[in-house]
């Protein structure tokens, strides 16, 4: 099949690779570019396993054609942390102990930090909703949630 | 001094600290390596299977030839490729093909599968392939399999006393029943392996299952070859439920099928859809009671009879059912009782291991015949549970002849009533409906006993393996295997408890049939228990080589050398566990031990259906309250409050959050998960677009979890801890019966209202109008 070649950003980084058409975002990361931490739990836009920031908005990878993607700037699980350094929200992720399989975490963290980007003093129930499109068989939410509202507070408190 | 100082320290990571899952830093980070984040080996094949469009009917004629020449088409299968057994059933019933050679035996079933260069081509060639089949009309429902007695394997009934007499000479008698839909998965990680060839034909498969033992096994029949020809290895599952102990065979079968006849590395990875038309489920269940009572809604007889759905194989589905009828009794003693259960065929997927393996099924039967009992005398339904509990002198004796000797539920029931404040919520909540037309409130308390082991009895015995490495650095590895349950720190921290060394320190290694041989699958919540017990044995015996080590090389008594925080004190000297390690070698003692548990007490003969099939008993209690729409059949949960039993927690963060988690898919299970067949037998909820699991906004406003403080297994299991897994899904019948007790508000709560599972809208709508036209 036909390839064509897309260069994007990536967490930052330049980033080229070869699509085929009707290949999706998250084929692209996992199988072309061999990362991983994007998750496929659906393939069909339901489940938010997939979810990276392109352009600065959430959306499920899952969705997004990899030919599509010239000049956009997507952000993923593996550059949330700086270095060694996590994100507020990683580490109370860790903190709460706010996850068991560990299989939809990187899109609730992917997603959350968009949400918070948004609106940075959320109340328990606009968090609720705010994630209410990435699926979580394990945990039942509840320490996802306080881990949200954790690190909400820690990053106010930071500025 | 400072050796003193240093023994009032606590290791980092011993038992009963509340630490986040091992994996949790790759969690966060994207790290962690799941089957399908395997790095694949160059001209890796990757496998799409096909079907007929039929649930039941003879194959008449298959045609792959378009398939076969289709782009990137590598290898094509059908049931005459398969050297060996093709059959992959856990109970080797012969019904479990990895391909349907002669018969279609439910919709959507792999009669070929083809492997090509990429998953999107091996798709695309998948639907070029003909499979015509003279087709049967299917039997699908329970219904209309109880009508043509259409059996996977026969009836078993439990009898203690004489149900017909006692029903009799019963002061009251009622009868009632119900009907539970079964439940998907759902693990976000669907079905996945991968198939690597070795030298000499053997294969090794990265395979996302809870019982790899199994997988390796069942592999090896299917290739012709010994057991040793294949290795299984887990390293973790993107969350299993039961659904990866049997299920995950088949597509590990493809994958080393294609991997040893090509000599590429294959993968198997079902898409959702697939995974959830082609895999088993939770068995639907009907129940019909009649009970007899005295005035008090004391129950003096019951005779039940039970049906589960249990697809087109056997599968577990005797075990299965077999739970469901432990578990009918829950908490309450029946006098005078019969219990029977049919396992019913099915031209649909063969229904599998679920959390709770036919126990919640049993449970809520059990549950809504108590709440008839207390709607007919008129009682709270919290006084007549209390009024059933076992306990009393003389009635411990379960339907199954096993004597029930722990019973704490009484103590907690107290204490969640008052920390709920459940008497002052029912006065509100009685009040409020009185006063609102539309909206009705409801509350309920249910209780959960659960029976902890195998009832297998076989099947209740593990092995792990630990070494130690001449630097100190431990290897830990077990038959057990990681779902997200935090199995593998659970019993990290027990081996870091018992070399009094910081868990850092012990690598958790995949589970690998390599290393230890003829495991059980992870499942019946026995994991921790097994294993941490396998793996204590396993330390205590280098234990014991180490402290004859240092009594000899020191010169001092046994009593002399005590493990202390990453170190070891040798009569009046402290040596650094390290060096200690260090000597050890150098004097040639031996660094690596393997362990061995079974599990005491437990038998049980099932043709008298009598023994102790459990070790012992978990316990819990959750009171729930809700609100419905009577006009609309809407819902919400609005408050939970959870006391659970987990006897001394060995991880309380871990324990937790099973306990919030096997809460929430217990909710989804009796509320909004509902799967639904067409007529010609094809699952038409196959993706998380038309079948709904809790979503986070489904979480209750008021959420409460705590472990029962006064908790401790009276059985000397691993610390004195109980089993966590499946009893706490079971909490969850507090939200159905608060939706129920919320309907009952509609006729006053004279009767229980004629509500199936899942409680969807449209349920609570119909139960509502039938009320009203009652009361009217
Ligand atoms: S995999 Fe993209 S939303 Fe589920
Ligand atoms: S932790 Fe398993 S799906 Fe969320």
């Amino acid at each position: 099949m036909a390839k064509n070649f897309v260069t994007t950003t990536i967490n930052g980084d330049e980033v080229e690779f070869a699509s085929y058409p009707g290949q999706s975002l998250l084929d692209v990361l996992r199988s072309e570019l061999h990362m991983t931490g994007t998750k496929n739990g659906c393939g069909s836009g339901d489940c938010g396993a997939c979810t990276v920031v392109l352009n600065g908005r959430p959306v499920n990878a899952c969705l997004v054609l990899g030919v599509e993607l010239d000049g956009a700037e997507i952000e993923t699980i593996e550059g949330m942390a700086t270095g060694t350094k996590l994100h507020p929200l990683q580490q109370k992720f860790l903190d709460h102990a706010a996850l068991q399989c560990g299989i939809c975490t990187p899109g609730i963290l992917t997603m959350a930090k968009a949400f918070l980007e948004k609106n940075p003093d959320p109340t328990e129930s606009e968090v609720r909703y705010g994630l209410a499109g990435n699926l979580c068989r394990c945990t039942g939410y509840d320490k996802i949630v306080r881990a949200v509202l954790d690190a909400a507070a820690d990053m106010r408190a930071d500025g | 001094m400072a050796e003193l100082t240093r023994q009032k320290e606590r290791i980092r990571g011993g038992v009963a600290q509340a630490l986040a899952h091992d994996s949790a830093s790759k969690h966060v980070t994207g790290q962690a390596v799941y089957v399908d984040d395997i790095p694949e080996p160059q001209g890796t094949l990757h496998i799409a299977v096909g079907s007929a469009a039929v649930a039941q009917g003879r194959i008449t004629n298959l045609n792959l030839d378009a398939v076969r020449a289709a782009p990137g088409v590598v290898c094509v299968l059908t049931a005459d490729d398969i050297p060996g057994l093709n059959d992959v059933s856990p109970t080797h019933s012969g019904d479990d093909p990895v391909l349907a050679g002669e018969r279609v035996n439910f919709f959507g079933q792999p009669v070929f599968a083809v492997a090509a260069e990429t998953f999107m081509q091996a798709k695309a060639a998948a639907r070029l392939g003909v499979v015509d089949c003279a087709a049967d009309t299917p039997v699908l429902t329970i219904d209309q399999a109880l009508a043509k007695n259409y059996l996977i394997s026969q009836d078993h009934e439990m009898v203690r006393g004489d149900a017909a007499a006692g029903l009799k000479a019963a002061r009251n008698r009622l009868s009632g029943q119900m009907e539970m839909g079964g439940q998907d998965h759902f693990y976000l990680e669907g079905q996945v392996s991968m198939a690597v060839p070795m030298e000499d034909g053997d294969v090794l498969i990265h395979c996302s299952t809870q019982h790899p033992s199994e997988v390796q096994h069942n592999i090896a029949h299917v290739l012709d070859r010994p057991a040793n020809a294949v290795t299984v290895e887990v390293r973790r599952m993107g969350g299993a439920f039961g659904g990866k102990e049997s299920q995950a065979a088949q597509w590990a079968a493809l994958a080393a099928l294609v991997a040893v006849r090509t000599g590429r590395a294959a993968k198997c990875r079902l898409d959702r859809d697939d995974d959830m038309s082609l895999t088993g489920k939770r068995h639907e269940l009907a129940g019909k009671w009649t009970v007899g009572y005295d005035d008090d809604g004391r129950i003096t007889a019951a005779d039940v009879e039970m049906a589960t759905r249990c697809g087109n194989s056997k599968d577990l589905s005797d075990a299965i059912s077999d739970r469901a009828m432990f578990h009918l009794d829950n908490a309450y003693y029946l006098d005078q009782v019969r219990i029977l259960c049919k396992r019913l065929r099915t031209d649909t997927v063969s229904n599998t291991a679920f959390r709770g393996f036919g126990g919640p099924q049993g449970m809520m039967i059990g549950e809504r015949m108590i709440e008839s009992v207390a709607r007919a005398v008129g009682k709270d339904p919290l006084d007549v549970r209390k009024l059933n509990f076992y306990g009393d002198e003389g009635r411990n004796t379960t339907p199954y002849h096993m004597q029930v000797e722990d019973f704490v539920l009484g103590d907690m029931i107290a204490e969640l009533e008052t920390t709920s404040d459940y008497r002052a919520r029912r006065k509100a909540i009685t009040a409020f409906n009185e006063s609102s037309p539309v909206i009705k409130r409801g509350l309920a308390l249910t209780p959960v006993k659960f029976g902890i082991s195998f009832t297998t009895t076989f099947l209740n015995q593990a092995g792990a393996l630990i070494h130690i490495y001449k630097d100190g650095s431990i290897l830990l590895n077990h038959g057990g295997t990681e779902m997200g349950q935090g199995l593998f720190l659970k019993v990290a921290q027990v081996v870091a408890e018992e070399f009094q060394t910081d868990v850092d320190r012990i690598k958790i290694t995949a589970t690998n049939t390599a290393k230890v041989p003829n495991t059980s699958a992870t499942a019946a919540s026995s994991g921790t228990d097994m294993n941490g017990m396998a793996a204590m044995i396993a330390a205590r015996t280098i234990k014991r080589r180490l402290i004859a080590f240092a009594c000899n090389q020191y010169k001092v008594e046994e009593s002399d050398v005590e493990f202390i925080p990453n170190q070891v004190r040798i009569g009046n000297q402290v040596v650094d566990f390290d060096d200690l390690i260090g000597q050890a070698y150098l004097n040639r003692v031996q660094l690596s031990a393997t362990g061995f548990y079974r599990t005491p007490k437990i038998h049980y003969d099932r043709t008298t259906a009598s023994g102790r099939p459990f070790y012992y008993f978990a316990y819990g209690a959750a009171v729930a309250e809700v609100a419905i729409d009577t006009l609309t059949g809407e819902n919400r949960v609005l408050a939970v409050d959870i006391l659970h039993d987990v006897g001394q927690s060995l991880n309380p963060a871990i324990d937790i959050g099973q306990i919030e988690g096997g809460f929430i898919q217990g909710m989804g299970w009796l509320t909004t998960e509902e799967l639904w067949w067409d007529d010609s037998g094809r699952l038409r909820t196959h993706a998380p677009s038309t079948y709904k699991i809790p979503t986070c906004g489904d979480r209750p406003a008021h959420m409460k979890v705590k472990l029962w403080e006064k908790g401790r297994n009276a059985e000397a299991t691993i610390h004195r801890s109980k089993a966590v897994g499946e009893p706490p899904l079971m909490l969850a019948m507090s939200v159905f019966h608060a939706i129920s007790d919320a309907l009952s508000s509609l006729d006053g709560y004279r009767t229980v209202p004629d509500l199936d599972a899942p409680a969807t809208p449209e349920r609570i709508l119909m139960a509502a109008q039938k009320l009203k036209a009652k009361s009217r």
